[in-house]
């Protein structure tokens, strides 16, 4: 079953053709990798998915209904959750404070509620509390789940930035470079990570990265795009020797180029 | 049990209170009662306001003119009122306090409905946009209170009886209501809406991805503010023999601003102490009167450079005290 869809997206800013003509699906259940030089518009894609920007022409299709156009707030409550390139958690608040915030679905008591101090809201923040707790468990941060976001270390910023995504309870997870900054141990983990979102939560999961090691290991499809346009998707090893993927990444004709 | 025990708390609260106010007519005189009154004022004011302008981070510099709303619809409406609620209930303090809080929750009400007409539009914008736009409603509110001839226009409005309006305003009304206004905006802050609110202060494209309602949440916290700014005006109007449209100009805003910078934006703590100083610091400049926005921006300067934060932060009280060790927001749980 397709999950996401994209079809003849197109995006241009000003002069900037930064989308042309991307069409790709993901399946259920699928980890998709989205890969491309700087600048060739996987952020912007993300950004038209979840939102952020508005498409000029084409349908995004999430579980079969089109959401290009909607707003970001809307499509998150739809199932899709996202991290960003340029971490953006909530730096005042706590750690457990970060995800409990994403967390609308089990929250069900009133402004009033939450004023007069009813049951309600205590139940409703026992459940925050308890579902923080179970995503920071297995993000590996329950021991710093009273610590203030911004005093984390660049690598657990990242994943609290996950274990926030994850308690919107979504169908499909968007990650903008969950790698970037962790040394190889680091990113060796959140491979597992990863896997284990899809396993055991039965996610599916879109990931945009740089450190090919992550990808190529981790990816069952990966998407390569380039000045906005596609040009090429398969599995790992097709992608590796493709002529067009090592034009992009390389600039020249390859011989027995690794990437 | 729990509502028994909440009860209990409530009255004690209450009955301190009153223990106070019977102090305090006896021990001091007319002059210092009316900073302690005005103190508390203040702290409803700049409570309310921290909560959008420091907890949501969205720059509110009109909030004067939902204090005049508040002010002039629980007078009028005070006014109105008083004569068939005496027929029902005699001339009793009773009636006195019925007549007094509907007044007051009435100016409370139009004050968040106009919270609600002003923010909708405005808080589409941010920062220095939304804070000029706040102003002009601001001065929109006020000039029309200017020109209302039913209220008395530029002369004020001060009731049908010719010594104005009723001294309703008393300690233990305006602490009854400094208490409630505390602890339920206390609550809302550490809530799920409050974490909302603080989100969308730290980072607003992040909160949005969080499917947080933004829009709605920013809005609400407007209004909710506004609404205890017309709680404060409902109170000042009857401490005074009437309200008058210049009791509401520009620098009033800028005095609840000033209230909220100096304890810590974000911090209701902060906001109370603020709230309590500008009282005080304000009688202190009584002499200088005309030179007072003059100290005024030498005072936030000062701050500027020695304490940006403020002097909590956004940091609580409570919270300090408990963890000194960690600088750290703990979740509230109070």
């Amino acid at each position: 079953m397709t999950l996401l869809e994209l079809l003849k997206v197109e995006k241009t800013f000003g002069g900037l053709r930064a989308v042309h003509d991307v069409s790709f699906a993901v399946e259920k259940g699928a980890i998709f990798g989205l890969i491309g030089p700087n600048g060739a518009g996987k952020t912007t894609l993300f950004n038209l998915i979840t939102g952020v920007y508005q498409p000029d022409r084409g349908a995004i299709m999430f579980a079969g209904k089109d959401i290009a156009g909607s707003r970001p707030a809307t499509i998150a409550a739809l199932g899709v959750a996202r991290t960003f390139q340029n971490i953006r958690i909530f730096r005042a608040m706590t750690v457990e404070e970060n995800v409990m915030v994403a967390g609308h679905h089990l929250h069900t008591a009133s402004i009033v509620d939450a004023m007069l101090r009813s049951r309600r809201y205590e139940n409703d923040e026992r459940a925050l509390s308890k579902r923080a707790g179970e995503l920071l468990q297995i993000l590996g941060l329950a021991d710093l789940a009273r610590e203030t976001a911004g005093s984390l270390p660049y690598g657990s910023q990242r994943r609290l930035e996950i274990a926030r995504a994850l308690m919107l309870s979504p169908q499909l997870l968007l990650l903008d470079e969950p790698a970037a900054g962790m040394n190889s141990q680091e990113a060796r983990t959140l491979n597992e990570q990863i896997r284990f979102l899809r396993d055991q939560l039965g996610l599916t999961v879109v990931l945009v990265e740089h450190n090919m090691a992550v990808v190529m290991s981790v990816c069952d499809t990966i998407h390569v795009v380039d000045h906005g346009e596609t040009i090429a998707e398969g599995t790992a090893a097709e992608v590796k020797v493709h002529p067009k993927v090592l034009a992009a990444y390389l600039g020249e004709e390859p011989k027995q180029a690794e990437i | 049990m729990r509502l028994a025990l909440r009860l209990v708390a409530t009255l004690g609260v209450l009955l301190a209170i009153y223990g106070l106010q019977f102090g305090l007519e006896h021990g001091l005189n007319d002059y210092v009662q009316r900073i302690v009154l005005l103190a508390g004022i203040n702290i409803i004011l700049a409570v309310g306001l921290n909560l959008i302008n420091g907890t949501t981070g969205q720059f509110s510099i009109g909030h004067a003119g939902f204090m005049a709303v508040g002010a002039y619809s629980a007078a009028y409406v005070g006014v109105r009122i008083a004569g068939p609620l005496h027929g029902v209930l005699g001339q009793g303090v009773l009636a006195n306090a019925v007549i007094f809080n509907a007044a007051l929750l009435v100016g409370a009400l139009f004050a968040g409905i106009s919270g609600l007409v002003v923010g909708m539009p405005s808080l589409r914008l941010r920062g220095d946009y939304l804070a000029v736009v706040t102003l002009g409603f601001g001065e929109i509110i006020r000039i029309l209170f200017n020109n209302a001839t039913f209220l008395g226009a530029a002369t004020g409005y001060f009731g049908d009886d010719p010594s104005g309006l009723p001294a309703y305003t008393n300690f233990f009304w305006v602490y009854a209501w400094v208490a409630v206004i505390v602890v339920l905006i206390h609550n809302l802050t550490f809530s799920q809406t409050g974490r909302s609110l603080i989100a969308i202060r730290e980072d607003e494209i992040a909160a949005e991805a969080m499917a947080t309602p933004t829009t709605r949440l920013k809005v609400t916290a407007f209004a909710i503010s506004a609404a205890t700014a017309g709680i404060a005006g409902g109170l000042f109007a009857h401490m005074q023999a009437g309200v008058r449209p210049e009791d509401f100009r520009f620098e009033k805003s800028i005095d609840m601003v000033v209230m909220i910078i100096v304890g810590g934006l974000g911090s209701i703590s902060g906001a109370i102490f603020g709230g309590i100083f500008l009282a005080v610091s304000l009688e202190l400049m009584r002499d200088l009167q005309q030179y007072r926005l003059v100290l005024y921006a030498l005072l936030l300067i000062v701050i500027m450079i020695v304490r940006p934060q403020g002097l909590l932060g956004t940091r609580e009280l409570h919270h300090v005290l408990r963890r000194r060790a960690k600088p750290a927001r703990p979740s509230g749980d109070a």
